[in-house]
């Protein structure tokens, strides 16, 4: 299962912000997404998770594949650790969760209800709700904000492993996360200001 | 499915869940109705079906607000976007457990309710099969309206501007149901009409919704 994009255009809000990007990415590697802020690699891994059409271009191999993780960790504060984990391993039709608590060192925390969590504890429960997905490409957007150093190195850890199993990871990160992985820049794809699609306005010129 | 149905009601049923908000706006607008008409029994007993309706649907109009605002404001709706679970699949569980939250226990509090508005011993029984067939439109066109403002701030105003026309057949039928019920006529064909809005709803508004969601998520 390998993730392909083929001059893939995307807009944020009905402005294109990236046009032309194409890339590859195999089973058992990671890409690293990097550009300034407002480049726009949100908006690429939304499209890629199939959460916004693409303006042209084309994604494969993302059909049913891609565990998403956004900015939102998708918790519920009045649900506990396990709850929260359990509630996605059965949406995603799976049932074991002791893995990702192990992984990320959730089992102190496993009865607590996840509004009392930390940030960073909330972020790691995040994280491991991608483990409980058995999704094979994850696609990770700024996934280490507000984690520790330790933390970090679980995430790490966690990613590792994943693409050891033939998994393949794309995100999007300003930090160095010790993984070893390609990285690429979208900065010299950003779409011009007279790319818009559907802008037809020499037709009456 | 039934995940996402089970963390719903549990959610519902913890503090802060919203349970009983429609069933106490009810309740409210109910009992206060004899105060501001007055004591005169054979008008409160008149207008019982229509107000036990429309204190029924604007306790659902309540309740629309959280449905899916909640989970929208933590990124749950964009998993679950990304989820084997069809988006309609997720959106008619909403509705569902929106209904077993809201419109259920309306249905079941209607009858002590329409004892206080002195409604005719004849209405009971179609007043609560026309809430019971009718309230479970309010909730998936609800669901739809809900859908629509999911990402706008305080899209409160303008979902019930906008769910208000949609919901007005079901309240015809259903307040005709019980007038009729209520002064001995014969209230089948309403019944009828009824249960079909509501099938039609259940059917087809799903699939409004999730297209609609696809949209608002972008």
């Amino acid at each position: 299962m390998t993730l392909s994009l083929r001059d893939l255009a995307v807009a944020r809000g009905g402005v294109p912000v990236l046009s032309g990007v194409s890339f590859d990415v195999a089973p058992g590697t990671a890409l690293i997404l990097r550009g300034p802020n407002g480049a726009g690699k949100t908006t690429l891994l939304r499209t890629i998770a199939g959460l916004q059409a693409p303006l042209s271009g084309q994604i494969t191999g993302a059909e049913d594949t891609i565990a998403y993780a956004g900015h939102a960790d998708g918790l519920k504060a009045m649900l506990n650790v396990a709850e929260n984990l359990t509630f996605w391993a059965e949406v995603f039709g799976r049932k074991d969760i002791s893995e990702a608590i192990e992984t990320y060192q959730l089992e102190p925390l496993r009865d607590r209800l996840a509004g009392t969590l930390s940030a960073g504890q909330k972020r790691r429960l995040g994280l491991a709700r991608l483990m409980v997905t058995g999704r094979p490409i994850w696609v990770l957007d700024e996934p280490t904000v507000s984690l520790d150093a330790e933390a970090v190195g679980m995430f790490a850890r966690a990613v590792t492993r994943h693409l050891a199993g033939g998994g393949l990871a794309l995100i999007a990160t300003h930090i160095d996360l010790g993984i070893a992985a390609q990285t690429f820049d979208i900065t010299p794809f950003r779409a011009m200001p007279d790319d818009r699609s559907g802008a037809s306005d020499e037709a009456f010129l | 499915m039934i995940a996402l149905l089970r963390r719903d009601l549990m959610l519902a049923f913890r503090a802060g869940g919203g349970f009983g908000l429609g069933l106490a706006f009810f309740l409210i607008v109910t009992i206060l109705v004899p105060f501001s008409v007055g004591p005169q029994s054979d008008l409160l007993g008149t207008i019982a079906p229509g107000v036990l309706w429309l204190g029924a649907l604007l306790a659902c109009l309540l309740s629309l607000d959280r449905l899916l605002a909640l989970d929208f404001e933590d990124g749950t709706l964009d998993l679950l976007a990304t989820a084997p679970l069809p988006l309609e699949a997720a959106l008619s569980v909403k509705a569902l457990s929106h209904w077993l939250t809201t419109g259920l226990p309306l249905v079941l509090a209607a009858p002590v309710l329409g004892v206080m508005l002195n409604l005719a011993p004849s209405g009971f029984v179609w007043l609560v099969s026309s809430l019971a067939v009718g309230t479970p439109a309010l909730s998936v066109i609800g669901t739809f309206g809900a859908a629509l403002t999911v990402g706008i701030k305080r899209g409160g105003l303008l979902m019930s501007l906008l769910v208000l026309p949609l919901y007005v057949p079901t309240l015809i039928f259903g307040a005709e149901v019980a007038r009729r019920g209520a002064q001995g006529l014969d209230p089948v064909t309403s019944l009828l009409l009824l249960g079909g809005i509501t099938c039609a709803t259940i059917a087809l508004m799903p699939f409004a919704s999730a297209a609609v969601l696809r949209m608002t998520l972008r």
